[in-house]
């Protein structure tokens, strides 16, 4: 997330004062993301030095008031029309633990997934229940909420399908035999 | 809080020797009145079994049904479709409303056949119709409706009257994520409102609006969710920028 085109976002409907944009920025965002007022004022003046915003008013204080240039402009646009950052396949620590549970000997790989599906279900509940008690015009709560739903939703639909998978073709446990006897099968096959 | 349905030791077999599917494994389930419960299970898994036999469309091989206290395996064939006309609600996927009757005729005809005058039918229907944000929707066909105009009339349906017991068999598959997330909203309020709601749902977004979430696995309950707690704490958890 980036601070630096929130506030350029905002400063886009018109010219804004920075207590201004720190609470407009935390209301649009369900309150998730709480700025202090020192990063706002911090990322304005940055702003301002690469001629992206504006300011109007004497000091540096609330007096001061922001606006957008044609450059801020552009880019946002630039910005808004940028995919994110695809990082490739993550580190997953589930992926990892499945995996592991998979081939570890006394160790009951579907127990290990349910135990996982059972922890993000109930997380899942609890952010039902936020958008629940929201308000139904309270659009910022239900996009948040949402992707994190749609995020542990993805997740137990991997757990969902690896249980499956994992019942269908129990994974082999390799067998690494010990040096010396790789050292015999290779010199028989030799002969 | 009562228990509105009870399964205990529940089981059923389909077939029998070595040909037999045991759907259900010793099932024991009770939900109470102001309580929304889901079913998640893979394909198999005996979810729509459960259902069916919580309605009493099907008789269990063993174990026991309650509805209201009252033992379903002592009734009557009679005695059983009055109470799913009294005491069930249905809500399927497909919504399964009439075409030929107006949006009011679906959700009054169950307790018209129950005997209640049409005037007093129709009013119910409209006091459920409004529950559901559709009233206006009241003198329209089923064919002019949208997808979520329509489930909105099967719940209204399946909650007119006294229903103690709401069963949804994959309410939302048929719709997109808000409107499905609208169905789910609409039958925890109903369930809130006095009735016991059991959804079977293959989607989690979905299954987490009940207040307690029950996994199957070949035919056994093998988990449940407990209701999720202080939830307010949850969105100081989401990272920060």
């Amino acid at each position: 997330m980036s601070v630096r085109h929130a506030l350029l976002a905002l400063l886009s409907e018109g010219p804004k004062y920075g207590l201004q944009l720190r609470q407009e920025f935390e209301a649009r965002t369900g309150e998730v993301w709480p700025l202090n007022v020192g990063q706002v004022y911090t990322t304005l003046q940055r702003l301002e030095r690469d001629g992206l915003v504006a300011s109007e008013g004497k000091g540096d204080g609330p007096g001061k008031g922001y606006r957008i240039t044609s450059s801020g402009r552009d880019e946002l646009g630039q910005w808004l029309r940028t995919p994110p950052e695809d990082e490739g396949p993550p580190r997953d620590e589930l992926l990892i633990k499945v995996l592991v549970a998979a081939h570890a000997p006394d160790v009951d790989v579907h127990e290990v997934i349910q135990a996982h599906r059972h922890w993000l279900l109930e997380v899942m509940q609890r952010y039902t229940a936020v958008k629940a008690g929201a308000s139904p015009d309270d659009v910022a709560i239900a996009l948040v909420v949402d992707a994190e739903l749609f995020r542990l939703e993805g997740a137990i639909r991997w757990l969902d399908s690896a249980d499956v998978r994992l019942r269908q073709h129990r994974p082999q446990v390799p067998a690494v035999a010990p040096q010396g006897d790789r050292d015999r099968s290779v010199a028989g096959a030799e002969r | 809080m009562t228990a509105a349905l009870e399964l205990r030791l529940v089981s059923k077999v389909y077939g029998e020797g070595t040909t037999a599917v045991h759907a259900l494994d010793e099932v024991d389930l009770a939900v109470a009145r102001g309580e929304l419960v889901a079913v998640m299970g893979p394909s198999g898994s005996g979810k729509s079994t459960l259902l069916t036999i919580a309605g009493t469309l099907e008789d269990a091989t063993a174990g026991d049904v309650f509805i209201d206290d009252t033992p379903v395996r002592t009734m009557g064939s009679r005695d059983r479709a009055q109470l799913r006309r009294r005491s069930v609600g249905f809500v399927f996927q497909d919504f399964n409303l009439l075409a030929g009757l107006t949006a009011a005729e679906n959700v009054s005809m169950p307790l018209e056949l129950d005997g209640m005058r049409a005037r007093d039918a129709r009013a119910a229907a409209t006091t459920a119709l409004a529950h559901l944000g559709v009233e206006e929707l009241a003198d329209r066909f089923p064919d002019d409706l949208s997808g979520g105009e329509r489930q909105r009339v099967a719940i209204a349906r399946a909650v007119v009257g006294e229903r103690s017991l709401l069963l949804a068999d994959e309410p939302t598959g048929a719709l997109d994520s808000v409107n499905g997330e609208t169905v789910m909203r609409l039958l925890r309020e109903a369930c809130h409102r006095g009735a016991a709601g059991v959804v079977v749902t293959h989607e989690a977004h979905m299954a987490s609006w009940a207040d307690r979430v029950v996994f199957l696995r070949d035919g056994r309950v093998i988990d449940h969710t407990t209701p999720p707690e202080r939830p307010e704490s949850l969105l100081g958890s989401v990272p920060q920028p």
